[in-house]
């Protein structure tokens, strides 16, 4: 799986994009956000208020307890402030 | 079917008008234009680096772009958001907006900001003049307020 962050997600986690073997255990977004916090620090701090962090499945935005099923890439974001 | 553009440099705004009108045919009536730039915030920021998800955000701009074309009578959409560094007084995005009359215009291209703000995935980081390390600029939730008004 195909994992990619943004902005101060990014700065925080210390990479752009990487590939994860995720267990069969991950089902909806938010067991991933959980499993990715305990992979260390960096994690831990980038989703320390995970409810304000934006999700999208294959560039689509979901909800939290969107459904994984074969997303091929998750893209973890703050809220956006273009325009 | 709108014209939608992710780039890093600078965009016209009279070469899109005068595009759009010569695209658009003789039945436009009227042309809305919004260009949201970037401001130095009283001389604090030297400017904005604009970060976005590439593929994401042109789809987003595509998706908003259908919704307010199925909302309004709505007869040519541009939108046209940049990336990358942008100085105080450069333009961040454009949208256009060309319907028969001007009600739908005006409506059309206060929607399609209104959900490019808080659904287009592009987030600014402040450059400041005293070379001290900026800030991710933090979302308003008066753009949530914003959206709430097309809601149904």
């Amino acid at each position: 799986m195909k994992l990619v962050y943004f902005s101060w997600v990014r700065e925080r986690i210390g990479v752009a994009e990487e590939e994860r073997d995720l267990p069969d255990s991950i089902h909806m977004v938010a067991d991933l956000i959980e499993w990715l916090i305990g992979h260390g620090e960096n994690y831990a701090y980038a989703f320390e208020n995970a409810q304000v962090i934006r999700v999208a499945i294959d560039k689509q935005h979901v909800p939290h307890d969107a459904p994984i099923g074969n997303a091929k890439e998750i893209a973890f974001f703050p809220p956006m402030t273009g325009g | 079917m709108a014209r939608v553009i992710v780039q890093r440099e600078a965009f016209d705004i009279a070469a899109e008008i005068a595009r759009m009108a010569a695209d658009g045919g003789t039945d436009i009536g009227a042309i809305v234009t919004f260009t949201g730039l970037c401001r130095s915030e009283k001389g604090v920021l030297a400017a904005l680096e604009l970060e976005h998800y590439p593929g994401m955000a042109e789809a987003e701009m595509e998706r908003i772009a259908r919704e307010a074309e199925g909302r309004w009578p709505i007869d040519a959409l541009t939108i046209i958001h940049r990336y990358g560094k942008i100085v105080p007084g450069e333009g961040i995005v454009l949208v256009l907006a060309a319907s028969a009359h001007r009600a739908a215009a005006f409506e059309a291209a206060e929607f399609l900001m209104d959900y490019l703000k808080t659904h287009a995935p592009f987030w600014k980081k402040e450059h400041r003049a005293d070379g001290q390390e900026g800030n991710w600029v933090e979302a308003h939730t008066r753009d949530d307020v914003a959206l709430g008004r097309w809601r149904d």
